[in-house]
């Protein structure tokens, strides 16, 4: 059995470090298995320094030729599963052919390093950044180990950043004016804002905003577009009387938001959008949609 | 349908009761083991059950009350988290991440309240922004509870004066402010109920707004509280926004309630200060408010305010309370063409109260207001409204009460005016009121003008109305009438003149009084003539150096002469017994006013009734002993007057029907003819020719007896008889004599031993008393004592 075991089993195992590690920034990966993982957090620009460590399993020897390191930017899109595109693809050769007896460990460092893209884990797409080892191997399949990390790239404040006012309604049944202070708005910003009720014939039983993500991938007649509503929040319990004012108040915080991407390498895209919907006795439901855009703001130390 | 109903509700409540209790444990758990989250999680949870549409607010409320106990642990809690260094301010975001807004916005009112209490920011940022975002519930039920809600946590942190969370940036102001904004939003959510949901349930709904109510009134008890809130910033800010509010909302039950709110809950010198403002409002109110129960109210308020202490009137001069009050009144009563007129009499009604409490001096304006309201009245005719009625008894009592004085209430002219729109019972009623008062206070009515005015007033006892004659019940109209009678004998002036008018006065009203009345009113009056002609005599002796003595225009003889026309009035009726009684008692008194022809007509009338009146045998038995009784006092008379009169007695006795009263009658005319201190009436003949007539028919009623019955009957006449002779025996008669005293006791026990007769205790003891009589005076020793030592029994 050990026999079996062993014959399967890699000859050595590889690690990747990273030469901040302790220090950086840790941020939950959720994994294709569904585990979440603690990966360190990097943005675009910043050198990715450390080492890979290659230790013989006891009293083995591995052969290679040759062991390098890549840094991947990859988009993968679900309808097209197992293919990968990478836009960011760095190489660096850590070792020449031979063979390893021992513990062995390689130094790497990517200096400031494009990655103009964040990772965004979608419903029909996904944008990842790994680092890849590959031992290649003669006859038998190269040794690959990949560690993900993650990136977020920050946004400086919007030099201009314009309300959204608007008046809508239904011909002698209601008119609303609603009134968002802001168009963009940073993840842990809060949505402050006004609806003014000018005719209300209908009779109203709710209303509340919405937070909905559209990602569109794909182009052409491959556009797949799937919306997610990620939150829905209650601003008025029961009828409103003409002349109301319903105050807006909505922290982005507790919703898992990411910053708006606009047709990221022509590949996919993620709006935000705020819908508000009035809701009548009949369950009938009157909605505006406004389009959002956020971003993220480097948090203040 | 309607039990099924309350039985749902009942199931909803105690389904909502169990969702929160529920919560409310886990809620626990996670604050006895510090987790925010959770916490968090579970109190949103347990309130969502306020979230509910199916309760009525009375039901709504039980839960509410759950709740809220619920919510004073978790404001606990979050007082320790602050403690312990949780953030207050990420607290305050944080509970606003809840995704429903009724459970957000209850936690962030509870947090809301240890934020102030934490003082990290100031206090009217806080309350501005809770009060601000509270309007997102607009559901009224549930906006109601939940502003209630943050009224009353917010009760104890308000910046006001002296508080603590008074400072630099937190003044009076802004928790006036505050107060002011929630109970805007409040009543404004309180009156759009009424106009939520289908018409047919109008009634239920306006049933449950009712129970509501106090949600919105308890704000403006709030406002009543703040230090700060003194008479100027009453007066600028807190009183013209909520009339503001009231006026704007149209709404009749809201306007109503929150004016009576403004009147209960803010101190009297507040109002006395803004009446104009607040009398401005009211003819803006809608015409269905039942204005007139809060201007009453006022108006009740004020005069307690008045009553007090004296301090505070020349407040309300200074203000010019009253003609404020009547202005509004007036504008009110102008406004609300529909008002019924029971409600403008109301409004009077409390008026006069007030100016009667705040101007008791100002008879005038006590007028005025009565003025106004005969004005009222006659457009409308006789009431027959009778709330109205117990109005208007309301409105014209309050003098006499306060006056204690119907002297007083006769001054103010239009009193009768108002009164004759009652009802003749009303009317009735009124004018008991005022004898009564009369009667309580011992008040004097001293002259004519005002005997006049009060007779006026009393129209309803003194006279039959015009209109209706209904069935009176007959103690009631004694009742009435007997009081009337007393009234009369109240009135008094030391004037004699005066009196005299007073006296005319009374019986020009008396005399429209009807058959009925007459038996009462006119004795009282009789009386009090004879009263007067007391007076005259007493002073006519007094004046006698006086030469223009005889001058004075009021002579006995011309009450004497009303007098007459006044007894005559009851033939009417007929009461001839009680005329011949008071014309006796007039012949009295001209008995002692030395007027014998004026004696001699009184006589004359009372024998011409006697005659022609009397017929009862009974009545004449005592009609008659009431002439001897009266003619054998009499002195005035000259000998052949005399003669006619004791003539005539003697000739009515002896035509009596029955012979023991003929006996007795007959027996009593000797007493004419023997009147102790004067000689000259003393005519021993013909009194022992009485007695011995007497003695004949006591005879022969003795024989009639023994004829009809076959007994003599009793021996009682005899007794009598021998008293009477034992009588003037004493008083030194000469034609008495012994001899026929002890014949006569002979007689009698002769006849009480016979076997004929049946036995009389009375007689038996009569005898005895008169025998022991007879032994008394003869021990008694003295002049007395010889005499009856000659009669031997």
């Amino acid at each position: 059995m050990n026999f079996l075991v062993g014959a399967f089993k890699p000859p050595c195992s590889v690690s990747i470090v990273f030469a901040d590690g302790r220090t950086r920034k840790q941020v939950p990966l959720k994994k294709e298995n569904g585990q979440t993982v603690m990966v360190p957090l990097f943005q675009s620009q910043e050198n990715i320094v450390g080492e890979v460590v290659i230790e013989p399993v006891q009293g083995k020897k591995v052969e290679h030729n040759g062991v390098k390191i890549e840094l991947l930017g990859q988009i993968e899109l679900y309808f097209d599963r197992g293919n990968y595109y990478d836009f960011t693809s760095l190489v660096r050769e850590l070792d020449v052919p031979g063979e390893l007896y021992e513990r062995k460990t390689y130094p790497f460092e990517f200096s400031t390093v494009e990655m103009p893209y964040e990772s965004y884990n979608g419903v029909n797409v996904r944008l990842r950044y790994i680092l890849k080892v590959t031992i290649s191997r003669n006859y038998v399949s190269n040794i690959v180990e990949s560690q993900d990390f993650v990136v977020h790239n920050y946004t400086p404040l919007p030099s201009i950043n314009n309300s959204i006012k608007m008046e809508v309604g239904i011909e002698d049944c209601l008119h609303i004016e609603f009134e968002y202070s802001k168009s963009k708005y940073h993840l842990k910003d809060v949505i402050v804002g006004k609806i003014y009720f000018l005719l209300v014939r209908i009779k109203i039983k709710n209303m509340e905003l919405e937070i909905r993500r559209r990602e569109s991938t794909g182009s052409g007649s491959n556009t797949y577009v799937e919306t997610e509503t990620l939150a829905k929040f209650e601003l008025m319990d029961g009828a409103p009387v003409r002349g109301e004012s319903i105050p807006v108040r909505l922290f982005l915080s507790p919703y898992e938001l990411t910053p708006t991407y606009r047709n990221i390498n022509n590949k996919f895209s993620v709006k935000y959008y705020l819908n508000l919907v009035l809701v009548d006795e009949e369950d009938r439901r009157y909605f505006k949609q406004q389009e959002i855009t956020v971003y993220r703001l480097l948090p203040t130390p | 349908m309607i039990a099924d109903g309350v039985e749902n509700e009942e199931k909803w409540l105690a389904a909502g009761i169990a969702g929160l209790q529920q919560n409310a444990f886990y809620m626990h758990r996670a604050l006895d083991s510090n987790n925010l989250r959770d916490a968090l999680k579970y109190s949103a949870q347990m309130l969502s059950e306020l979230r509910t549409s199916k309760l009525s607010p009375h039901k709504y409320y039980e839960l509410y009350m759950r709740a809220f106990d619920e919510l004073r642990k978790l404001e606990m809690f979050f007082k320790e988290e602050a403690r312990r260094g949780c953030s207050i301010i990420d607290l305050y975001e944080l509970v606003q991440h809840a995704g429903n807004i009724l459970p957000r916005l209850y936690l962030l009112c509870t947090v809301g309240s240890v934020y102030i209490k934490s003082k990290e920011a100031p206090a009217k940022d806080v309350l501005k922004d809770l009060v601000e975002m509270c309007r997102g519930i607009q559901h009224p039920v549930r906006g109601l509870f939940l502003r209630s809600y943050l009224s009353q946590v917010s009760r104890d942190k308000l910046p006001d004066i002296g508080s603590e969370y008074e400072g630099d940036a937190d003044t009076v102001v802004d928790a006036v402010e505050f107060v002011l904004q929630n109970f805007t939003e409040m009543n404004k959510l309180w009156v759009r109920m009424q106009h939520q949901g289908p018409a047919r349930e109008k009634e239920k709904r306006e049933k449950e707004r009712s129970e509501l109510r106090d949600l919105v009134g308890k704000n403006l008890h709030v406002l009543s509280q703040i230090e700060g809130v003194d008479l100027d910033m009453y007066k600028d800010t807190v009183l013209p926004r909520v009339l503001e509010q009231i006026v704007n909302c149209k709404d009749e039950i809201a306007q109503f309630y929150l004016m009576d709110c403004i009147i209960q809950v803010f101190p009297d010198e507040y109002h006395l200060q803004t009446l104009e403002i607040l009398l401005g409002a009211c003819p803006q109110l809608q015409p269905s408010v039942d204005i007139k129960t809060v201007l009453s109210r006022l108006m009740e308020r004020l005069s307690n305010y008045a009553a007090s202490s004296a301090e505070v009137l020349p407040e309300f001069l200074q203000v010019e309370a009253f003609s404020k009050l009547n202005n509004a009144i007036g504008k009110v009563i102008e406004a609300q063409v529909d008002m019924p007129i029971f409600g403008a009499v109301t409004l009077y009604s409390s008026l006069l109260t007030f100016t009667l409490h705040v101007h008791p001096d100002r008879l005038d304006y006590a007028d005025q207001v009565l003025g106004a309201c005969v004005k009222k009245l006659s457009s409308k005719g006789k009431l027959d409204d009778s709330k109205a009625t117990k109005q208007i008894v309301a409105l014209l009592s309050a003098p006499l009460e306060k006056y204690n004085d119907i002297v007083t209430a006769l001054k103010l002219s239009n009193y009768p005016r108002v009164m004759e729109y009652l009802d003749i019972e009303t009317n009735k009623i009124m004018a008991t009121v005022i004898i009564q008062s009369i009667m309580k206070n011992n008040t004097r009515i001293s002259t004519a003008d005002k005997v006049e005015a009060l007779f006026e007033l009393m129209t309803g006892l003194i006279k039959d109305l015009d209109g209706a004659e209904e069935e009176v019940d007959e103690d009631d109209f004694k009742e009435e009438q007997n009081s009337v009678a007393r009234l009369i004998q109240m009135l008094y002036n030391d004037d004699q003149e005066e009196m005299f008018q007073i006296i005319c006065t009374v019986k020009k009203h008396i005399m429209t009084g009807g058959p009925k009345r007459l038996p009462f009113t006119v004795p009282p009056l009789v009386f009090l003539s004879l009263k007067l002609v007391r007076r005259l005599q007493g002073s006519s002796q007094d004046q006698e150096e006086n030469p223009f003595g005889d001058d004075s225009s009021t002579s006995p003889k011309k009450i004497f002469q009303l007098l007459n026309q006044t007894i005559e009035a009851l033939s009417i009726v007929p009461a001839p017994e009680l005329a011949l009684r008071l014309y006796l008692q007039c012949a009295e008194a001209a008995n002692d006013c030395d007027l014998e022809p004026v004696a001699y007509e009184f006589f004359t009338q009372a024998y011409i009734l006697y005659e022609e009146e009397v017929s009862d045998s009974k009545a004449q038995v005592t009609a008659l002993h009431l002439i001897v009784g009266t003619l054998q006092r009499m002195h005035v008379f000259g000998v052949e007057n005399r003669d006619t009169l004791t003539h005539k007695a003697t000739g009515y006795s002896a035509k009596l029907l029955k012979k023991p009263d003929q006996c007795r009658a007959v027996y009593g005319c000797a007493h004419l003819f023997w009147v102790d201190d004067q000689d000259n009436m003393k005519d021993g003949e013909r009194v022992l020719i009485c007695l011995k007539r007497a003695l004949r028919i006591a005879n022969a009623a003795q024989q009639m007896s023994n004829a009809a019955r076959g007994n003599t009957g009793s021996v009682l006449l005899f007794v009598e008889i021998l008293n009477k002779y034992l009588y003037f025996y004493e008083k030194g008669n000469p034609q008495i004599t012994v001899a026929a005293i002890q014949s006569l006791i002979e007689l009698i026990t002769t006849e009480m031993q016979s076997d004929n007769s049946p036995p009389d205790p009375a007689a038996d003891a009569f005898l005895a008393s008169t025998l022991r009589y007879l032994q008394f005076q003869k021990q008694k020793g003295g002049a007395i004592s010889e005499k009856y030592e000659a009669i031997k029994v």
